[in-house]
């Protein structure tokens, strides 16, 4: 079988449950906040690593922001990738999915050669769903979102993939090129090789790529690029919740309860 | 600035797309038809339906009694089923056709499949998700608002220059509207322009239906991974509040149900009256889902677990201790009410 060219395009994120809003400035504190490979797209590396190991081939990561990036390239070389290409400049910041799909697109097309464009089902700080799809329409590649059990077939150059639909799912069969989008938990991310570690960090493959060093137009990066912008920011509001922690055994907490729940009974 | 296909001068009225699946509307779809004529009323905006399928044009009354002005109609034997291509194609015919201001779609996951590749296709901006929408005053600018990071943080987003202003909004933020029956609209059939090797994907397998709608439901009883797969209490509990049961994400992804179900981010966000979380930790993905609950009672054998902040009741112990005298106590009130 032909050896697989498979790209994993991987974010790194602020943990979550760190980020705060500054509520006087409206912006967001990310100084103190510490960052970790977005999630799912640590199925994305775990599905092009195990495709890798079926077909040969391999595995490039892009990724797309600051430099702090790096290291976390560094991590994905040290789970079996092969290179990794980290677009970062000024010039590409405050990037929405349009601007943000094209960059991403652009830089896999410096990359050359491509069969399966792998991402993550979304990211948990943009949260859209959208640069996946957004990647198939600039690089005219078919697509497969919220997929697992992805199958390449080699022969026919095709792949086919469970993919997720409201209330069911569905299996789908498209031509490679494909850009997917892999659905979160599809599969169990293995762990850093420690050898691969020490190497990943002192010689792993990561080239960074500024803006001219890519063919992209300066007006559709970045902010210029992005037709979206941000009106305002507000820190999530909760609702007010009584909080009162019932006592007792099981059995006299069960009585207070539904003693408090009478209107829904 | 990367230019849209055709800008704001020339674009007027809110459209949306009409999902639908085995010949049913998407209740997301009408739910936006229902959003959309609130944002338009007093302001002389036409709502306009778009949807495409194979003999669905019964669905077009559907709209107009929720709300919509005219339907365009795409009737086709290659668009039974949704691909990619052949509904990217056809829907940005349609749009670039009668260039619409606004473009709504429902955040399921075709949806969202369509509506990331039409956004590029038309160089337009997309607000995915949107958890509420409103028309700017003065410039009636579409604001989307958003939640970023994991749920903590609300952004409003707006899309100047480009046209349509796209948003994908979540099934169960907005009310289904009251059907009109005796509302009139218009229906236009449009022609497809479409051939079998324009369709490059092939559906091999198609399931869907038979799945609850958590959504709706007034009583929602929900389980994590803290139930290790066994639903049976959790089940009971719930018929018994005619109710309709829901989990986090842990029971999907161990295989143990299915998405129908799943709560937060990435599953429905839910409004019930009541909701009885057991042994679910209470990330912001999960969260979000439930806030919207009237009351929410929590029980967590973890004490520190974040998801007692955001309940009323509050039950620290074994949700497989808690349950069964929970479950007698209801039968107990139930009875003596006479039942119901
Ligand atoms: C991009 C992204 C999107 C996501 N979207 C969603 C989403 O839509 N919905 C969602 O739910 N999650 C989502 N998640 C995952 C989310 O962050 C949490 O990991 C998940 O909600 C945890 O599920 P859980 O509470 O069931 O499991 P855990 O976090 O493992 O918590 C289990 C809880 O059960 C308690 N417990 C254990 N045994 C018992 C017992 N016998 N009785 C009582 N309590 C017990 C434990 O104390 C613990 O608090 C998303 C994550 C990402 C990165
Ligand atoms: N800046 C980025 N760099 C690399 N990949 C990205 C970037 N933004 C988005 N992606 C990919 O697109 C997926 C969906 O992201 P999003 O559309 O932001 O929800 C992520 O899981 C990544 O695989």
């Amino acid at each position: 079988m032909r050896p697989l060219q498979i790209i994993a395009c991987v974010k790194v994120v602020p943990k979550p449950e760190e980020v705060k809003v500054d509520t006087k400035t409206m912006t967001i504190e990310r100084g103190e906040v510490r960052s970790e490979i977005n999630p799912p797209d640590m199925n994305v590396l775990e599905m092009a690593l195990t495709l890798k190991e079926q077909h040969g081939g391999k595995v490039t990561v892009i990724a797309m922001g600051p430099p702090l990036f790096e290291p976390y390239m560094r991590l994905a070389l040290a789970m079996g990738a092969d290179e990794a290409y980290l677009l970062s400049d000024r010039a590409f910041a405050a990037a929405d999915t349009l601007a943000t799909s094209y960059a991403l697109a652009q830089g896999i097309r410096k990359i050359g050669d491509y069969d399966l464009i792998l991402c993550g089902e979304e990211s948990s700080d943009g949260a859209t769903a959208q640069v996946p799809p957004g990647i198939a329409e600039w690089l005219e590649t078919s697509q497969i979102t919220y997929a697992e059990d992805l199958e390449v077939l080699s022969d026919s150059k095709m792949v086919k993939a469970k993919r997720e639909l409201a209330g069911g799912y569905e299996v789908i069969q498209v031509p490679l090129p494909c850009t997917v989008s892999v659905k979160i938990g599809a599969n169990e991310p293995r762990f850093m090789d420690m050898e691969r570690k020490v190497w990943a960090e002192a010689d792993g493959p990561v080239t960074v790529w500024a803006a001219s060093d890519i063919d992209v137009e300066a007006e559709m990066i970045g902010l210029p690029g992005s037709p979206t912008i941000v009106d305002g920011l507000a820190q999530a509001e909760s609702t007010e919740r009584k909080r009162e922690f019932l006592e007792g055994t099981p059995e006299e907490q069960a009585k207070v309860l539904v003693e408090r729940l009478r209107p829904y009974l | 600035m990367t230019k849209s296909l055709y800008g704001a001068k020339e674009a007027s009225g809110i459209w949306i797309y009409l999902e639908q699946s085995q010949g049913q509307l998407e209740g997301v779809s009408l739910e936006l038809v229902g959003k959309a004529r609130e944002l338009a009323d007093g302001r002389g905006i036409p709502i306009v339906g778009v949807l495409l399928g194979d003999q669905v044009g019964d669905l077009a009354q559907e709209a107009i009694a929720a709300g919509a002005d005219e339907v365009r109609v795409a009737d086709d034997p290659l668009l039974r089923q949704y691909t990619t291509d052949g509904y990217a194609r056809v829907v940005t015919e349609i749009i670039l056709e009668g260039k619409p201001d606004i473009l709504l779609l429902g955040a399921t996951p075709d949806g969202r499949d369509l509506a990331g590749r039409i956004a590029v296709r038309l160089r337009t901006g997309l607000t995915a998700d949107c958890t509420d929408l409103k028309l700017e005053e003065k410039s009636g600018l579409l604001i989307g608002e958003v939640w970023g990071f994991g749920g903590g943080v609300i952004a409003y987003i707006k899309c100047p220059d480009n046209r349509p202003q796209m948003a994908t909004v979540r099934a169960g933020v907005f009310a289904v509207p009251k059907p009109d029956a005796a509302r009139k609209g218009k229906v236009v059939n449009v022609p497809v322009k479409l051939s079998e090797k324009d369709i490059k994907v092939q559906v091999l397998e198609h399931v869907v239906g038979g799945g609850v709608d958590i959504t709706r439901a007034e009583v929602l009883v929900a389980a994590g991974r803290g139930c290790q797969g066994d639903f049976t209490l959790v089940n009971e509990l719930a018929s018994l509040l005619d109710g309709e049961v829901g989990w986090s994400r842990v029971p999907v992804d161990e295989g143990w149900v299915s998405r129908d179900g799943m709560i937060g981010q990435t599953g429905y966000t839910t409004r019930p009256k009541l909701a009885i979380v057991c042994g679910i930790s209470g990330a912001f993905q999960f969260t979000v889902g439930v806030e919207k609950a009237e009351t929410i009672v929590a029980i967590n054998i973890d004490a520190e677990a974040p998801i007692f902040e955001a309940a009323d009741y509050c039950i620290v112990d074994d949700m497989f201790n808690v349950l069964p005298p929970l479950i007698e106590a209801v039968k107990k009130a139930r009875g003596g009410n006479g039942g119901r």
